[in-house]
């Protein structure tokens, strides 16, 4: 039997708020256990929650951005569950009003085709502290730190058919988050991080089939892996003439595979109702207003006139808008150079591959879009020929100065003087009569070999079009 | 001159201003008095003597540097559900014996400001839940006109040392009559102020769409003199309403004449004490006196109150008392096996069996298939209750009636009996699911016993409530009435 795989996402966003989204306690990562959870965070008695402004623009930029209808009012619920990381034993969120309804994003596939995605609301919640296992001895740690931190929950429709594009559509909305400039994005601290639905069903039936949790997922790969082994997993069992049962698995990153974490009968009522501390969400007209004149412009656009503006392949138009850094990069570059494609090309290219190699990211590039800009002026100036530059680049990478620095001090600039490449010619026809014979006698293929030999004489720095110009004049004179 | 416990708030406010006495000498003299007495009643479950006289130091000498307050130098108690920093703050619960606040309830920082005394911490129906004060870890209080009867609850303690002449004035909260009841019962009077008139901020919550701290002093003065320092916006509490605090003694003094005294029928019905009707009537004749114009009035869903009042604050208690799970503060049970012993025996242990079967109807009330026929049908009903208000405040200015329908009853006569004891509340709960304010006055005796009348008022009508009670009480002297014995 053919199947057809049916995958929603869950995408917990964390906002790049100062403070958490109930108390002014600081959001920042990495400090000492318990020493960013204030009164409210650690659920202390009596203490109130009170509303960051800050996460709720996040919260509107975002909706604006997928074209969500923005709630004008929205609702706080309490999410009640024992955990000991859950300070109040309650978590609070949006239930059933959410502050941003149905949007959606359109991805881009493998074959060059788009998909438009519906997200089906995302909401504002708080997230949970952390409980520590290692360093214990039989007990358990709790860190406090990330309670409280801000998170939008973005809920998508059950639109996807592979992994893929489930990959295609989380990067987009964490290429729309980081645009946005609301979440940071950064998957190893876990604050961009997905739970995924993934359900199998014949193809051609219509009824969904039932479906399992894969949870807290923090990366593009793994996000690919769990998916892939958990439509195989829930294939095996349909074929093998077992049910899918509905439960909540986690992904085993180590051994590659999903395994069931609680049951249906497991799962928690959470009893939701609306917090009584927390007046219900009003967002006024203007306001949404005002946070829609400071949105950036976003991916598609920027594609999109990427295409127009500079007349760059949609290939290259995507892979630069794919994060604002690097479509900002590229574009300081090419309108400092005014070269667009052989800017593109340059970023794809030389400048990608080699922060590829060293697992850095645009914004820490050892070579700035000036420093770039400078070289590619070189280029288009004909001071040195591509190839040299890219000698020149490795040396700007390596810290050895700017481009016209570079290219002087080690004599890269290329030869323009006619006499001296003329001078090259001569020396080198004359010491090679057999292959000047051969040549005139209808060997074409031999002009290489003495351009090969010319370059070799100007160690590579013989202007390329001259140095083809005045050989053929001389070959053929 | 009058003892010094005998003074009220303004008197005593007055006789400091005037350098009669020192803020010393007056809380030595109180602290002298919860010694003497409170073995006989158990209405503080912490005095903090120390504090207190270093607060009346300071009062002194603020006041001599030239920078007192009205209410500087002048003692005053709070209920125990109040956060105080580096104090035991118990809420009356075994779950929170050993728990010392970290920090000060925006009530307790703001009269801290004014310049008041603490003398201690009252006793209470424990995390709030009761109306007997019978309910507390710390043994139940004790009625100071009757030591066989209860205070009332939840604020009895609270209640208790006023009536008892153990603290001039002290601060309570009401979820559901928890102020006024037992102001009734120890005759004295309370407040409750509109839903958001006072912080939340450092009030352990027990159900907080209903939860409002108030005064409870001897008089409507005195509570009004309270209330302005307690009151105001809290950028900490987002139910708390931001718009300036009224000058609620500045309108005391305003005459009667003309209001229009509303007297809901299905207050004098079925289940009303005889004794407390009469005593009633007469409170009721004596405003007419003073020239206000009764008029019968009905709230037709009053019997809906107790019903809607017992699915809305049960559900959020439960959400609100599950903090309490021995993980970061409060009761921890012994050597805990595993995550799941550690809750059940933290929990089993630290709460008594009133505040577990609220947790359980809360519990419920709000389970998969039941939110809507329990949860949501009470916030609708609720809605309904508002509206009786609504609509009966087209027809008056204030409403009158009894606070309870009984005076005090026996301890441990309902004890086992919730449905009876939730009943005592008929009166005052209504008023909680509507948000408005309250207050109960005392009008009389029903065999030794107080009686109180309830005035309930428009939002934001603190102030006229305060007048009416105040016009009343320099009409009568039911208020200045002190039990044998203290």
């Amino acid at each position: 039997m053919e199947w057809e795989t049916v995958i929603g996402l869950e995408i917990h966003a964390q906002l790049a708020t100062r403070s958490k989204i109930f108390s002014g306690a600081s959001t920042a990562y990495g400090a000492e256990p318990n020493t960013q959870a204030c009164l409210v965070d650690l659920g202390m008695p009596g203490v109130l929650p009170v509303l960051n402004e800050g996460a709720v623009r996040m919260a509107i930029k975002f909706g604006l951005a997928i074209n969500a209808q923005i709630a004008p009012r929205s609702v706080f619920a309490r999410k009640n569950y024992f955990y000991p990381d859950l300070p109040k034993g309650y978590q609070i969120s949006q239930f059933e009003l959410p502050v941003v309804g149905h949007g959606q994003v359109t991805i881009d596939l493998e074959d060059g085709q788009r998909k438009v995605i519906g997200v089906t609301r995302a909401h504002l919640e708080e997230d949970a502290g952390k409980s520590l296992h290692e360093d214990f001895h039989g007990m358990t740690g709790i860190d406090l730190n990330r309670a409280g931190t801000p998170l939008l929950e973005i809920v998508s429709e059950p639109d996807m058919r592979s992994a893929k594009e489930a990959v295609a559509y989380m990067k987009k909305i964490h290429a729309l988050v980081r645009y946005l400039e609301i979440c940071d994005g950064n998957m190893q601290e876990g604050s961009f991080r997905c739970d995924a639905n993934v359900s199998v069903r014949p193809k051609g039936q219509h009824a969904f089939g039932t479906r399992a949790e894969i949870k807290n997922i923090n990366s593009f790969r793994f996000v690919e892996r769990a998916i892939n082994y958990e439509v195989e997993r829930q294939i095996d069992v349909l074929e093998g003439g077992g049910k899918v049962v509905q439960e909540t698995r986690l992904y085993d990153p180590d051994k590659g595979e999903t395994r069931s974490m609680r049951g249906k009968e497991d799962s928690h009522d959470y009893r939701y109702f609306p917090d009584p501390d927390l007046l219900p969400l009003e967002i006024a007209a203007d306001t949404i207003e005002a946070v829609r004149a400071t949105l950036p412009e976003l991916p598609d656009a920027k594609r999109s006139r990427f295409v127009d503006h500079y007349g760059l392949p949609e290939y290259d138009a995507t892979v630069l808008t794919a994060s604002r850094e690097l479509a900002d990069y590229f574009e300081a570059v090419a309108k400092a150079c005014g070269e667009a494609k052989l800017a593109a090309n340059w970023v794809m290219g030389e400048l990608s591959g080699a922060l590829n190699k060293a697992g850095l990211e645009i914004t820490e590039s050892p070579v700035s879009s000036d420093a770039l800009s400078g070289l590619l002026a070189r280029i288009i100036d004909k001071t040195i020929s591509g190839k040299i530059a890219k000698e020149v680049f490795e040396a700007m990478w390596n810290g050895e100065g700017d481009a016209d620095r570079v290219i002087e001090q080690k004599g890269l600039r290329q030869i323009t003087d006619s006499s001296a490449i003329e001078a090259a010619i001569d020396a080198v026809i004359a010491a090679n009569p057999t292959q000047l014979e051969q040549y005139r006698g209808g060997k074409d293929k031999l002009f290489g070999f003495f351009v090969g030999q010319v370059m070799k004489a100007t160690q590579g720095k013989a202007n390329p079009a001259q140095l083809n110009e005045l050989l053929k004049q001389k070959l053929d004179g | 001159m009058k003892e010094l416990h005998q003074q009220s708030v303004a008197e005593l406010a007055a006789g400091l201003a005037r350098g009669d006495f020192s803020s010393v000498e007056l809380t030595e003299a109180l602290l002298a008095r919860i010694a003497q007495h409170d073995d006989r009643l158990n209405s503080y479950i912490s005095v903090t003597a120390e504090r207190a006289l270093e607060q009346a130091r300071a009062a002194d000498s603020a006041r001599a540097a030239g920078q007192a307050g009205p209410l500087t130098g002048v003692p005053l108690a709070h209920k125990d559900i109040f956060c105080t920093r580096g104090i035991r703050t118990s809420c009356g619960s075994k779950m929170l014996d050993t728990f010392i606040s970290p920090y000060d309830a925006t009530v307790v920082e703001r009269l801290d400001r004014a310049g008041m005394v603490m003398l201690g911490k009252t006793n209470m129906d424990e995390f709030a839940m009761g109306s007997s004060n019978e309910t507390s870890f710390y043994g139940p209080v004790r009625n100071p006109w009757d030591t066989e009867t209860v205070p009332g609850g939840s604020s009895g303690g609270s209640a208790a040392a006023v009536a008892a002449r153990l603290a001039p004035i002290a601060t309570g909260t009401d979820t559901g009559g928890s102020i006024r009841q037992p102001a009734a019962l120890c005759g004295i009077t309370g407040l409750k102020p509109t839903y958001g008139v006072v912080s939340r901020y450092g009030m352990i919550a027990f159900a907080s769409s209903l939860d409002q701290a108030g005064p409870m002093g001897r008089s409507a003065e005195d509570c009004a003199l309270l209330l302005g320092a307690m009151a105001g916006f809290d950028e900490r509490d987002s139910t708390s309403l931001d718009r300036p605090v009224d000058d609620y003694t500045a309108t005391l003094e305003t005459p009667l004449d003309g209001l229009r005294i509303g007297l809901p029928q299905e207050f004098f019905g079925d289940g009303l004490d005889g004794e407390v009707a009469r005593v009633i009537d007469e409170a009721v004749a004596e405003l007419r006196r003073l020239g206000a114009e009764p008029v019968e009035i009905s709230l037709p869903n009053t019997a809906l109150a107790v019903p809607t009042y017992y699915v809305v604050a049960p559900a959020e208690c439960s959400s609100n008392l599950s903090r309490f799970d021995g993980v970061r503060f409060g009761h921890r049970c012994d050597a805990p096996r595993d995550l799941e012993d550690l809750y059940k025996r933290s929990r089993g242990e630290g709460f008594g069996a009133e505040v577990k079967r609220r947790i359980m109807i809360g519990t419920y009330a709000l389970s998969s298939g039941y939110y809507d026929a329990y949860y949501l049908k009470a916030q609708k009903l609720r809605r309904l209750i508002s509206d009786d208000f609504r609509a009966a405040f087209a027809q008056c200015d204030v409403i009158a009636g009894p606070t309870a329908p009984t005076p005090a009853f026996r301890l441990g006569e309902k004890a086992d009996d919730p449905v009876t004891m939730y009943l005592s509340d008929i009166y005052t709960i209504a008023v909680n699911l509507a948000g408005l304010p309250a207050l109960s006055m005392p009008a009389g005796f029903s065999q030794g016993l107080p009686v109180g009348l309830q005035l309930i008022g428009n939002y934001f009508s603190e102030a006229r409530l305060l007048g009416v009670a105040h016009r009343y009480q320099q009409a009568t002297d039911w208020h200045t009435r002190s039990p044998d014995g203290f």
